[in-house]
């Protein structure tokens, strides 16, 4: 069979360097309300995101596996709009598809299949010729660590092997989005970091963007510069990981040993804001060009023990408590 | 990329046109089975009847090559609607037989384990997926049905000077006598393959769908004292279509119109419940 003029898109990916802001769109909704029988379960969700790892958090029945299967044409939109990479998800729903690697949560296999055949079989359907399918193949299980098991049938792996086997799959064509729904379900420790190893080593290379959806914080903390946390189908908290960590590192808490005005003014002096806090603490902004050294050497010359120094940083799971608390301040 | 090297690393080449996904389909499951060595013996024995059959057509046509056996008079064969009734009757069998075969493993593997959604997260629609799966069917039985039936048509066309303009309509009815059978069978079995996760079970129920639903159409006709029992024997319904073609003077329940419509109706049935199944995910409402 002639092979078409056609070819894989590239000018979807952003620059490596970029930062998250100079990067074009890589998932944008506008008021997008998706309605499964006479449910609501995604209600006018607006956002866009940009980053190269999208986090999605949410309690379960929020609607992350909803948003995922609306992206990919699987549920009609009632309302609003969606596009991924600028291609209208209504109207583009082949297109964007051809662009999308799709890990899911659940089971997806066939039990009496080899892992190579089955592969092969995704990837031709994603449009590789035969010949460069079987070679991408061989190259994704290696890469997920099933190089040598490539060869036996599905049906028999492991839970763990066979999560990496959907991974392989969701690769082998080479996607500019992969969208990994629970990756990490079911893993022991060990295989937990492998898969984690993998999402980062993929996310360096700069050659796709990464949706990650997971209930587990610290595999997003990980991994992903930007996190939609997702609560009764709508959006409660959008947060920029990378700016975050950025930005907390100019947040200090310092605890002393006794309380001492004068540190605190000398400080003050360094063009930072000072703040005291009960027990002796003392919360901190540094200035732009004062490091945690100026703070050690002003301790040392007001003769000021530090007894904890701490950047105080919120976790994703700070972050995730509070958007999941209701008015009254309850989960 | 070397396999040594285990880095990721994307794809920018050349990808196979849209519209040829379905084919890859077809590609899979061919090569599954032709895996079975009795799948595949049982394949080749399709072409016994037909290779006899030209054997006849041939022999019939040179019958001087037989005179040292003492035999002096004219043809032995009648090549006509009779003939092309009695080939049809044979590998519509056999194509039954082998869908019973071939069709209950086509679906129910991806829907056992959940694969259906990966098909469908990519460039392939529902639609494409079903086609996909049918031209399985459709080219297998095509080669031990219409083939190999045109191939007679137009060897006695060959051998007997204006055969051919007076048989015109036996063409006809092999294609058409064919192409129904084909579809209802490969609707059906698909249908019973999304439904029915056995393989075993869906073979027999194939099995069942028509022979029991000949004895429920014959019971049907002798409690109410109508013809309209009939509706259910699909057999009975595609041999009415073929009849109509070969000129078989026989009297039919039925006229080839309705017959005709009652089969596509049934196709239409096995369709609807077959893209019941063929979602990406269930709806919980």
């Amino acid at each position: 069979m002639d092979l078409s003029t056609q070819t894989a898109p590239t000018e979807a990916l952003a620059q490596p360097g970029a930062s998250a802001r100079q990067r074009p769109p890589v998932i944008e909704l506008e008021n997008l309300t998706v309605r499964l029988g006479k449910r609501e379960v995604l209600r006018n969700i607006s956002c866009s995101l940009r980053g190269r790892t999208i986090g999605l958090l949410g309690p379960n029945g929020a609607g992350k596996s909803t948003l995922i299967n609306t992206l990919l044409g699987f549920w009609p939109v009632t309302a609003g709009a969606a596009h991924v990479f600028g291609s209208d998800i209504r109207t583009d729903t082949k297109k964007i598809r051809a662009q999308i690697g799709y890990m899911p949560e659940n089971d997806a296999f066939i039990s009496k299949m080899s892992a190579v055949s089955f592969i092969r079989l995704m990837a031709e359907l994603s449009g590789l010729p035969p010949t460069t399918a079987l070679e991408r193949a061989h190259e994704a299980l290696f890469y997920v660590g099933l190089g040598e098991a490539r060869y036996r049938k599905l049906g028999t792996y492991s839970l763990g092997m066979k999560q990496l086997a959907k991974l392989a799959q969701a690769i082998a064509h080479g996607p500019k989005l992969l969208i990994l729904d629970e990756p990490t379900n079911g893993l022991d420790p060990p295989a937990r970091q492998r898969m984690i190893r993998l999402v980062k080593e993929m996310r360096d290379s700069g050659e796709m963007h990464i949706v990650l959806c997971s209930h587990l914080l610290r595999d997003v903390e990980e991994t992903c510069e930007e996190v939609v946390i997702l609560k009764d189908g709508q959006v409660v908290h959008y947060s920029n990981l990378e700016e975050e960590r950025r930005s907390n590192l100019r947040f200090l808490e310092l605890e002393l040993q006794d309380h001492s005005d004068n540190f605190r003014t000398a400080i003050e002096n360094l063009g930072c804001e000072c703040a005291p806090a009960p027990g002796n603490r003392l919360k901190v902004i540094l200035a732009e060009n004062v490091g945690v050294e100026d703070v050690y050497r002003i301790a040392a010359e007001q003769n000021v023990q530090l007894r904890r120094l701490n950047f105080r940083r919120d976790t994703l799971e700070d972050i995730f408590l509070k958007a999941m608390e209701n008015g009254n301040g309850r989960l | 990329m070397a396999v040594y090297k285990r880095t990721y690393r994307g794809y920018s080449g050349a990808l196979m046109p849209t519209w040829s996904r379905f084919l890859v389909l077809y590609r899979f499951a061919r090569r599954t089975m032709f895996r079975s060595k009795f799948q595949t013996a049982f394949f080749v024995l399709c072409f016994f009847f037909p290779l006899l059959c030209l054997l006849g057509i041939y022999a019939n046509a040179h019958l001087s090559a037989f005179s040292f056996l003492g035999r002096q008079s004219g043809p032995f064969l009648k090549i006509d609607g009779s003939f092309f009734i009695v080939y049809m009757s044979v590998q519509s069998s056999l194509a039954f037989l082998l869908t019973a075969f071939l069709g209950p493993g086509l679906v129910s593997p991806d829907l056992a384990n959940g694969a259906l959604t990966l098909y469908l997260c990519r460039p392939l629609s529902r639609t494409e997926y079903v086609l996909g799966k049918m031209a399985v069917l459709v080219i297998t039985l095509s080669w031990i049905t219409w083939v190999p039936g045109l191939v007679l048509f137009f060897t006695q066309a060959s051998m007997e000077s204006g055969w051919l303009g007076a048989h015109t309509a036996l063409a006809t009815g092999i294609l058409v006598g064919s192409f129904l059978w084909i579809l209802v069978l490969s609707l059906l079995s698909l249908a019973l393959s999304a439904w029915v996760k056995w393989r075993i079970i869906a073979g027999a129920l194939l099995l069942a769908i028509f022979f029991m639903g000949a004895g429920f159409g014959q019971a049907i006709n002798a409690v109410l004292q109508t013809h309209q029992g009939y509706l259910l024997d699909i057999a009975r319904l595609i041999t009415i279509v073929e009849q109509y073609f070969f000129r078989d003077g026989s009297t039919q329940p039925f006229s080839v119109t309705e017959a005709s419509i009652a089969l596509l109706a049934f196709a239409a049935c096995c369709l609807m419940l077959l893209m019941r199944k063929v979602r990406p995910n269930e709806v919980i409402e």
